[in-house]
């Protein structure tokens, strides 16, 4: 049988190695499975300027490789392999490699990220890797005394344009909106508006990538007026978003309508002990920041569902004698009362029976396991089975026929 | 593996009989250098089934846009002397594996 990981993390960018190194420093055993270099996205991006503490000069791939020397200090283990198929629902989560071999975890955190998105325009398929590319770092030096064409106008699309014209001999950005309105931020588009290197066609979309084993030409069309005209050009960059890299999660956990995954504020996803971190997950903002963000939260919120489930099972389940779980909330008044009866019954007994709070304030999971939708409730476990269960305000007389039957 | 230049490339790719896998990398390709260790090991693996070579298309871009090479990481299969099949952009190492069995 395999060693049962405490925390595996699926995928190793910025926000799966940022869950190691919170997982491993809390010493949980911790694994990333990632399926080649760690450091996604990030580390095809040349120019990182907005990582806090680490301004101008530092690039993707340097701070993703410190990131995973750093989840590797604490004792994340790396591991290279893609994940093709899970099972999430038990009490523990196996995981299917590429490679034939299966992990097995208590706790998982999904940070598959995201992937450029194509527009499958005509010619986009064919001619990739032939003058058709979504990675500038990957491919710029190609192009050097060359002509390149970049679509899109969001951040990386004016950031990855610039980087291009380091190499390029001019860079025609084509922009979907009027003159001089880009997605990007201010700082990005006053510099590429003072680039000499850059050109700029607005109001207009490409519409077909034309070349016999190499990229010849574009079609450009104007929105506004509908012509279309063909450029020649060496090279089209496209950088018009992202999607999420969850095909293998479908009917796993909850995903939304673009397939992103939903969590709640604790990364949590619909499945119990499984969580969710980066581009993957439905959010606001996409970055190095929030990915590396989500990562230490997941992690945190594992940890803490391993303790919660490791006490349960400690307390409750395992326990030699019978126990009487009461479920409480510190603000609801009734529950106070049903607890301290509880402690008094339970005194009585003389050590029969043992008593454990759970505070649903606190730890929800557990009572919506046990179905428990009013405050106070009590279920009866021996030898790991709920026997019965009290609901609402206690009956001193059933619980005491109940303690004796036991 | 054979490190490839614009000098030796005729005579080991284009001259040379039988199979030749051709890994085209740089060093700012970060996907070319994750697949790197597991071309190493398929090069060993199969080293009696063809002849595996690697060119780094830093100071190299002419032959490779000659070989119509024009992103990484590219590899491409030859066989005496014509490129024979191709993988471009988003492929695994058992992608590498399987395409290896099927030309072998």
């Amino acid at each position: 049988m395999s060693e049962i990981y405490d925390l595996i993390i699926v995928g190793g960018g910025p926000a799966g190695l940022s869950a190691g190194v919170y997982g491993s420093r809390s010493r949980l055993k911790t694994a990333i499975l990632q399926k080649g270099k760690p450091g996604g996205q990030a580390a095809t991006t040349q120019d990182l300027e907005n990582y806090p503490g680490f301004s101008r000069g530092t690039t993707g791939p340097a701070l993703m490789e410190a990131m995973a020397d750093h989840a590797q200090s604490f004792g994340t283990e790396i591991i290279r392999e893609e994940v093709v198929d899970l099972e999430l629902d038990g009490e523990v989560k196996v995981l299917n490699g590429k490679s034939g071999k299966e992990y097995l975890a208590k706790t998982v955190i999904l940070a598959p990220g995201a992937e450029p998105r194509s527009l499958n325009i005509k010619g986009e398929r064919a001619l990739r890797g032939k003058g058709v590319s979504y990675c500038a770092t990957c491919d710029a030096d190609f192009f050097e005394e060359l002509d390149v064409v970049v679509v899109g106008n969001g951040d990386a699309a004016v950031e990855e344009a610039m980087y291009l014209t380091k190499f390029a001999e001019t860079v025609t950005i084509i922009v979907i909106h009027d003159e001089g309105v880009l997605d990007c931020n201010k700082a990005s588009a006053e510099l590429a508006f003072a680039n000499p290197k850059i050109k700029w066609i607005w109001n207009s979309v490409l519409t077909e990538i034309k070349g016999d084993g190499l990229v010849e030409s574009v079609m450009i069309k104007n929105i506004k007026t509908g012509e279309i005209t063909e450029m020649e050009t060496n090279g089209v960059f496209f950088f018009v978003g992202t999607v999420p890299k969850t095909e293998i999660l479908k009917g796993k956990v909850e995903l939304n309508e673009q397939g992103y995954i939903i969590t709640n504020e604790l990364m949590e996803t619909s499945v119990p002990g499984v969580y969710a971190a980066g581009d993957a997950r439905m959010k606001y903002l996409r970055q190095v920041i929030t990915a590396a963000s989500d990562g230490a939260i997941a992690a945190v919120a594992a940890e803490k569902y391993l303790a919660e489930e490791e006490g349960f099972k400690e307390r409750v389940l395992t326990s030699q004698e019978p126990v009487l779980v009461a479920f409480w909330a510190p603000q609801v008044e009734a529950s106070i009362e049903a607890v301290s009866l509880l402690e008094k019954k339970v005194a009585e007994a003389e050590g029969k029976v043992k008593l454990v709070k759970i505070d649903t304030y606190r730890n929800q999971r557990v009572a919506k396991r046990y179905g428990i939708t009013e405050i106070p409730s009590v279920v009866v476990f021996k030898q790991g089975e709920a026997m019965g269960k009290f609901i609402g305000p206690l009956n001193e007389k059933d619980l005491m026929d109940k303690i004796n039957s036991l | 593996m054979v490190e490839l230049t614009k000098e030796n490339f005729e005579a080991e790719v284009l001259k040379a009989e039988g199979l030749v896998m051709v890994d085209f990398w740089s060093q700012k390709c970060e996907p070319c250098k994750a697949l790197m260790p597991s071309i190493h090991e398929l090069a060993e693996k199969y080293s009696d089934k063809a002849k595996f070579c690697s060119l780094d298309t830093t100071g190299n871009k002419r032959l490779a846009i000659s070989q119509k090479v024009l992103g990484l990481p590219t590899i491409a299969f030859y066989k005496n002397g014509e490129k024979i099949a191709e993988l471009v952009k988003d492929f695994t190492i058992e992608d590498v594996e399987a395409k290896l069995n099927e030309l072998a």
